[in-house]
This record gives C-alpha cells, structure tokens and sequence, in this order.
C-alpha cells in the first residue's frame, strides 16, 4: 500500500473515529486515502481550530485527538494549538504534509521547517523520511501523545513519502530505549506519605488537571471522603470534586475562592496531586513550603521542586498513588480544620448586579444549574474564563479551557471537539466577544457537520480582562481595548440559521437558560454585561 | 560552579539542536558541549559543561531525562572526572620568538603542527585550565587563531554509563 493508505490504516488500528483538518496539496494522498475510510473528518474553517477540536476529543475520549493540515501554513496555524495542548499536557497527535522530500530545505512552495518550529511545544516530533519507518513512527506517536506525562506529537510527512509503497505492518508493542515513563508508587515514598497524612492536623489536597489525564477523578473524591481531607483545585482540575461537596473549598490562586487559598496559607501538610504549582495558582512558592510539608505527587520527575519545593516527592501515576491510599489511609483527625474552614467559606460572596447589564454570574449559575449532570463546560479565555472558573456549578461534568496558554479563542472549537467525543452530551461554550471573534469563523463548520453547541457570548465591547490590568495598574489609561464595531453576535448567528438571543437584565436570565438548553440544536445567547464588570 | 554532564542519545539527525534548543529555551547556559559516536553506533554521547547551583542542575537532568531521544543522563562528581579538550592554537612566530615558543611547547606538553615564516601553531590536548594557561602565554605572541573542541569526560574507576 501507499505511504498515505498507510497513515489512515494506522489510524484505525488506533481507533480513531474522527479527525479534525484542512487539506492542501501537500497531504491530498492522505486526504484521497480518507475518502475510502470509516474516519469522520471534521473540515474546519483555520487548522489552528482542528488542533483545538482534536484536543479537546482527546481531553473527552481519554485518547490522543488526531489533527491534520498541509505544508507551510497549514502546519503553521497548528502551532498555537499545539502549545496550547502541550502546556496542558492534553493527548494530541497532529500529522502534517511536507513538500517533497528531494525539494526540503530549497524554500519552495508551502515549506516551512514545522518539526523545528514545533520542537518546544511538542513532545516529540517526526519528519518521516521513508514510507517504511511509517507504521512504527504512526505507533510510538500514538503511545507517546497517551503515556506518561501526555503531549502533543507531531508527524511530518513529505508528500512523495505519501506516495512510496510500503508494506504495512503495524507493530504489537513499542521499544523507545529513551522513554520508559514510571507510573507505580515507590513504596517506601507512598508509606512516608501515608504517614505523613495520619499525622496532619490542617491537610488539603490541591488536584489538578494531572487527576483528569489519569483517570482518576472517582478516585480522588474517595480518598478525599475516607480521609476527611478538604480539596482545592487549580483552574485545570475544576470538576474534580462538585461544586457542592463539603470538602470542596473551590479553584486556589490570584483568582481563586478566598477560603481555597486560606487553606492552603494555613494547612500543616499540602498533597499537591497532578498539577505542577503553576504561577497562577501558586502565587507564593517559596512562602508557603516554609510553613507547611508539601507532598508532590506528580507523573513527570521534572516537576518535583521546579516550582516548589515537595518534602516527599512521589512520581507516579495519580491513579495508581490514590488507589493505594484508599486502601492505606483511615480517616484523618480533622473535625477542627474542616469547622475552621467551613466559617471562611462563602467569605466575600455575591457579585454585585448592575443596572442595563446582566451579571455573568447569575448567567454562568442559572445555566449550569440546569445542566444534565455530566454536561461539558468549555470556557474561553479573559474575564470569561475567571467568572466561569468562579460560578460554574460543576457535578459530574467536564470544565475544559487552555489552563497553562491562555489561549483566546480556545472554546468554540474545543467545544466542538467535546461535542463529538462525548457520547451525545450536553456542551456549552462561554465565550467573550474577544476571543468569539477569534474563532467565530466556525459557527459554518457547527451547521455543516451539524454540532449542537450551546454558545454563550459575554459582550462588553472590550477586552475586559486587559481594560482591568490598564484601570489597575496603568491609571486607567486604556489603549487598544475598545472592540466596539463587532456585530450584534445573534444577528450574526441567526443568519447561519442558529437561533440567538440578546439579554441585558437579570430578569430575563432564567427565560434565556431555559432557551439555550432546550433548543435542538445549536444556540446562541449573548449578554450584555458592563465593561466595569471585575474578574 | 561549574558542573559536567554526560548525555547518551540516539544517533540520529535532530537530536543535537533538540538538547541546545532546550538549553536555550530554559535559560541554562553552556560552557561547552563536545559530541561524538560511542562503542555502539547507534548512540552518541555528549559531554555538556554547564554553569549554575544545584537547583539548575536538578533541573537540567530532569529536563534531558525528558527529551525522548536521551537515553542516559550522568553527572560527574568533580572528584571522579577524567577530562580533555584539544586546542589547536596559531600565533605569529618569527626567527626571535620561535625558540622562546618551542620552550613554552616543551613545558606545556604541547606539539607543533604547523610552522611558516610568520607563524606557528601549536596543538594541545590536556585539561581545560591547563589550555586556558596556554592560551594566557601564548598572548604575548599575537595569537592569530584559537579553535578548541570542548571539554570531552569519562568517570574514574570502573563505573560505566551504558544504553543498555
């Protein structure tokens, strides 16, 4: 078979069912190859989407999501998508056309060196020089993307590669002599750690996004309930717990709940579980260690102590750590702690209404509130993704949004990319009117591969969370903040036959949930909040 | 203070800028990083020297442990290094310094590879402070040109990095 027949043959070796691209002539023997396969592809209308689509597939299915795109440009627009995912360590596996072999590195058409652009965003990379090495590169790219810490993987095919025949044989198993990630415990580290919680007074454990990619949310909520420890979360591992547990204390941080950053200020052991303390939400490394222990637990070594330093350090696998401390842990003395901690929850509550605009809050409420329980919330970037992070009603349900990048314009497409992933669920995405603009060329690709996905645009004709740092800190002087000019958004949609909605008072919130999630297909609410409106 | 890694990696095309992209993208600087092909063809060892603490050379292992296509990452204590760099160096040499170079040659251990009316040069493999003294006394003499290779190590004792 062809190097191309190849390609999409491994694909369905993988299981993969849908993909997310944009052709050129670069990668048509693939695309030609597609056209007699089972694999749903997804025509996206800028590649910088289909990477954000299949991410967020990957981020639902627990499986690297597959994005492809053709030379120069086309790979190029993936490179956002693919520091996107790999700050966030999301399963992704991206292939890439190349112009001709013998033409690499003469500057022709459509060439652009996208395995050394994409060297520091991806895990690793390939530039397939022969059909033959084809099956083991499609092989080691898939475990790669979906073992150990997970990441982006990219395959550059030049396409006469494409076109050479090859003798398919898909390998059983992978032998990469550089890579053998550790997923079990140490004993003697999880018996320190077993020791460390039965001797706390003021533990908490702080889960992130790592908990998610292992699998291992029912987990954590047990170990949490056996051992009566409270939780906070980073903004990567909002969902983890619901947002009305007892032991949940909220999302830590600059913008996180007061009472999820009193715990951490004030805890005597700190269970760091799946997340790498990042600046945001660890804004005090340094501080906060000199005043308690620190338990890291954390798939990849490099992790343990670059942002902070971990008295007991445990690489491994999430999963595998907390099934061994349900098994392992009793329940821990912390009545007092968790009575303390009750009192500082709810502290400075209620965000204040203003009059000729809605308060996003009550918005994220009300519709979250109506959710089915295991809906997916999909947050852009901006104040949008902070009032989110903050109201958004979470049970068994899935928050996704570009955590590490903070990349605008991150939700239509990730939302779109849930959507085919999940079975059939719910899928709403929250957008500002800044980063909307920067991906609402996609509203066609929702009508024509018919995606329902409930959109829901905050409209304060700036850039609200920029207009903040310059009220903040620049003497409100604002400089290139002003969005007015854009359309009115459900006008826009209606004209792609999605049906929209404007609200500007509380009142009609709850009337514009009961739209948004009752109608058949795609919806478009957009609201209109105040340019004052804080994160 | 200074502080010297060995590498093994894959013997393939990439694999270098890989380990200085990452160098570079991190901050981490290097003195000096010299490459060649092991026993076993199918991997190179690199010797990297790099400058910084502790806490940058935890980091820097950890980060190279990374890189798929590293196999082995070693630091060497100080005490059990065994290290050379060869320097070629060419400096101007006339009838009235050309006995004083030869001198400073036999002393340093150094060998002269090349001579012409003007010039002489000089090669030397030794240690890496033993080529910067060279260097120092040969400046009187005008240096024209200095290439060295970077430091390359070995551990002391029988103690073997292997990709095995």
């Amino acid at each position: 078979m062809t190097g191309a027949k190849a390609i999409v043959t491994a694909l369905e070796r993988e299981g993969v069912t849908t993909v997310f691209g944009y052709p050129g002539a670069a990668i048509c023997p693939v695309y030609d190859c597609l056209a007699d396969s089972p694999i749903c592809h997804i025509l996206v209308r800028q590649e910088q989407n289909a990477g954000h689509a299949a991410a967020a597939y990957g981020r639902i299915s627990g499986r690297p999501g597959v994005c492809i795109a053709t030379s120069g440009p086309g790979a190029l627009n993936l490179l956002t998508a693919l520091a996107t995912a790999y700050m966030d360590s999301i399963p992704l596996v991206a292939i890439t056309g190349q112009v001709s072999s013998d033409q690499l590195g003469k500057d022709v058409f459509q060439e652009a060196d996208i395995t050394g652009a994409a060297e520091p965003f991806t895990k690793y990379s390939f530039l397939v020089k022969s059909a033959q090495e084809l099956p083991r590169v499609m092989k080691e790219a898939f475990y790669l993307a979906s073992t150990g810490r997970q990441g982006p993987v990219l395959i550059d095919v030049p396409v006469d590669v494409q076109n050479q025949q090859v003798e398919f044989s898909y390998p059983e198993s992978v032998m990469i002599r550089g890579y053998n990630p550790s997923t079990r415990p140490n004993l003697l580290q999880l018996r320190r750690v077993v020791e460390a919680i039965a001797a706390a007074r003021r533990p908490v454990i702080c889960a992130g996004g790592g908990v998610f990619s292992a699998g291992a949310r029912e987990q954590m909520r047990q170990f949490a309930q056996r051992c009566r420890i409270p939780v906070v979360t980073t903004m990567m591992g909002i969902g983890l717990m619901p947002s009305d547990h007892p032991l949940y204390l909220g999302m830590l941080g600059s913008f996180g709940c007061s009472a999820a950053n009193y715990a951490i200020r004030h805890s005597d052991l700190l269970i760091l579980i799946g997340t790498r303390a990042g600046d945001r939400a660890m804004c005090q490394p340094g501080v906060v260690e000199k005043r308690t222990r620190v338990i890291h637990i954390d798939i990849d070594p490099a992790e343990i102590r670059k942002n902070m330093e971990a008295n007991i350090p445990l690489v491994a696998d999430a999963r595998l750590v907390l099934e061994a401390l349900v098994d392992e842990c009793g329940p821990a003395d912390t009545g007092m702690w968790l009575a303390e901690l009750q009192q500082k929850q709810g502290d400075g509550a209620g965000y204040a209404d203003r009059e000729g605009f809605v308060n996003p809050h009550r918005v994220i409420a009300a519709i979250t509130s109506r959710l089915e329980e295991d809906a997916i919330y999909v947050a852009d970037v901006g104040l949008n993704q902070i009032w989110s992070a903050r109201s958004a009603r979470m049970q068994n349900g899935r928050f996704l949004t570009s955590g590490g990048m903070g990349t605008m314009g991150y939700a239509l497409p990730a939302a779109m990319g849930a959507r085919l992933a999940s079975d059939a669920g719910q899928v709403v995405a929250v957008m500002g009117d800044g980063g909307f603009q920067m991906s609402m060329q996609e509203l066609s690709t929702l009508c024509q591969h018919d995606i329902p996905i409930k959109m829901v645009v905050f409209c304060n004709d700036c850039l609200g969370m920029v207009r903040q740092i310059q009220r903040e800190h620049y003497g409100e002087r604002y400089e290139a903040v002003d969005l007015s000019g854009g359309p009115d958004f459900a006008a826009l949609a209606q004209v792609y036959g999605i049906p929209a909605m404007t609200v500007s008072q509380n009142s009609e919130i709850d009337r514009a949930a009961e739209a948004l999630l009752s109608a058949r297909g795609s919806f478009l609410l957009q609201c209109r909040v105040s340019p004052d409106e804080p994160a | 203070m200074k502080h010297t890694i060995s590498v093994l990696v894959e013997n393939h095309a990439g694999v270098l800028s890989r380990i200085t992209g990452l160098f570079s993208r991190r901050g981490f600087n290097i003195d000096s990083l010299a490459v060649g092909v092991t026993e076993d063809k199918s991997v190179s060892r690199m010797t990297i020297v790099v400058e910084g603490d502790s806490y940058t050379v935890e980091q820097m292992e950890k980060q190279l442990n990374k890189v798929v296509d590293v196999i082995k990452v070693r630091t060497i204590p100080q005490q059990e290094l065994i290290c050379r760099e060869l320097m070629l160096i060419k400096c101007n040499a006339t009838g009235r310094t050309r006995s004083e170079l030869l001198d400073i040659a036999k002393i340093m251990g150094a060998d002269i590879v090349d001579l012409t009316k003007t010039t002489m040069t000089l090669e030397i493999c030794d240690t890496p402070d033993r080529l910067d003294l060279l260097e120092e006394l040969l400046k009187a003499y005008n240096i024209q040109e200095v290439m060295r290779t970077g430091t390359i190590a070995l551990q002391k004792g029988n103690a073997a990095i292997s990709a095995r």
